[in-house]
């Protein structure tokens, strides 16, 4: 059953670039997608339409639900988005505080909110931390907490966009291990074809605002020469 | 950050900070009408203004001389209009002038170093300020945290190169907003992802005690007896 449903997806920002030019995608229960390609293929506005923070021509559905200015409410509480940006994510004085904004404002009640929080603290092993102002955390601790953050709601979708950006490798791989124990449908935009492999069963790969094809991470990766193996030969 | 510093002190733990932000609110209000009202020569008012802030600060349990020298960052503005008030023959005004900046903006900065801003705006909010005022002053209290961090990261990256001048200075200025305003749009973004509708959701509702009340009249009793007493 397919939880996101994206048919003719057009979007052009207001200097006149055409970001998307026509994306259909599809994203069943459970499944874990990499979405892969080059740095201004349109990846991140592509994320950025799936809970309505950017319009654009086409029809979005999530869960069955059109994404439409009436509908934003619902369909921010089915998809979760962590930011490439952990520093844009946290912006409550305290990490309890921020991880409760987003249950909060789905009208939560200030204990259940709590309560969730931290729990959710606890499953990205943040639990110790929650007293903690954001400002004052590892970038890897940044992360964790703003997944947190998005995990609290227990959205159907969790959308990830370069969620290795500025983690050393043990903090990757610990990333990793926590993301593949999370049952939700995922959407990873990385440009780690690793991190892609441990996680994703298929990946697509965006070109001039096009998926330009699709299919396994390994296959897309030989396709577009996307290992970090070609990337140290090209410099050579 | 001076900012980052006054959040910390205001997750303290005191008699002061206890108080029900509307108790605080309030007695500053009084404080601050006290003060502007006073004449310029009653001196012996302004000395007794500051005790009354030094008993706060005591009770706050804050640093006192971080507490003193930052309210001292309002001074070099109003030294200039009290330079000016002097050369014009009134220099008790301008005396005046200097005292009462200090200490409104002493009282001020003890209200937001014992009261988290989030408690603080849900006393505004309780006491039915517009809805749309409290939310501006969250966001710049908020982007404040993204200038600062800007300009530290612009000034490192120009320290590193050629040293910090004031002409390479006067151009990052528009870097720099241009960079807040980018940063400022992602967070904006980050918070509507997360279903922000304009209201900062806070962890429990404000209730007056007893001790609040107590609070809220000794403090206006105090600056009421001090202003027309003095």
């Amino acid at each position: 059953m397919s939880v996101l449903r994206v048919r003719g997806l057009r979007h052009r920002y207001p200097d006149g670039t055409q970001a998307l030019e026509g994306v259909d995608f599809e994203l069943d229960a459970g499944e874990c997608v990499a979405v892969l390609g080059a740095n201004g293929s349109g990846k991140t506005t592509f994320v950025l339409h799936l809970n309505g923070l950017l319009e654009g021509e086409g029809s979005i559905e999530v869960c069955g639900i059109p994404v439409r200015k009436e509908n934003l409410k619902q369909v921010r509480a089915k998809v979760g988005l962590v930011f490439q940006d952990s520093d844009e994510q946290l912006f409550m004085p305290t990490v309890l505080e921020d991880v409760a904004f987003g249950p909060m404002n789905f009208g939560i009640p200030p204990d259940q909110a709590i309560a969730g929080s931290r729990k959710a603290l606890e499953q990205v092993g943040m639990g110790e931390a929650i007293r903690k102002a954001p400002y004052h955390l590892s970038g890897g601790e940044k992360r964790r907490v703003a997944l947190a953050g998005v995990l609290v709601m227990n959205p159907e979708i969790l959308v990830l966009d370069e969620p290795t950006t500025s983690l050393d490798p043990p903090a990757q791989r610990e990333l990793l291990r926590l993301l593949r124990s999370l049952p939700q449908s995922k959407l990873v935009v990385t440009h780690d074809v690793a991190l892609a492999r441990g996680l994703a069963s298929r990946a697509v790969f965006f070109e001039h605002g096009r998926i330009a094809a699709e299919g396994s991470v390994d296959e897309i990766a030989e396709r577009f020469n996307w290992t970090p193996q070609s990337v140290s030969l090209d410099h050579r | 950050m001076h900012h980052v510093v006054v959040e910390q002190w205001s997750r303290a733990r005191s008699p002061l900070h206890r108080r029900e932000p509307r108790a605080k609110l309030g007695a500053l209000l009084a404080f601050l009408i006290a003060v502007s009202t006073s004449d310029a020569r009653a001196q012996p008012a302004f000395a007794a203004y500051a005790v009354l802030l030094g008993a706060a600060i005591l009770a706050s349990r804050l640093p006192a001389a971080a507490l003193l020298r930052r309210a001292a960052l309002v001074l070099p503005f109003s030294a200039t209009f009290a330079l000016i008030t002097w050369w014009s023959g009134d220099p008790w005004r301008a005396l005046a002038l200097a005292e009462k900046s200090f200490l409104s903006g002493l009282a001020a900065l003890l209200l937001i170093a014992t009261t988290p801003v989030t408690d603080l705006m849900r006393g505004l909010e309780a006491l039915r300020v517009p809805r749309m005022l409290i939310l501006v002053i969250q966001f710049l209290y908020r982007y404040l945290f993204v200038i600062s961090e800007q300009a530290q990261h612009m000034r490192l990256a120009a320290a590193s190169r050629s040293g910090w001048r004031f002409r390479s200075a006067a151009g990052a200025l528009a870097v720099l907003f241009a960079r807040a305003s980018e940063r400022a749009d992602g967070i904006y973004r980050a918070m509507l992802a997360r279903g922000f509708s304009g209201r900062f959701p806070a962890f429990s509702r404000p209730h007056f005690h007893t001790a609040d009340v107590v609070f809220l009249c000794a403090s206006v009793s105090a600056s009421a007896a001090i202003r027309l007493a003095l």
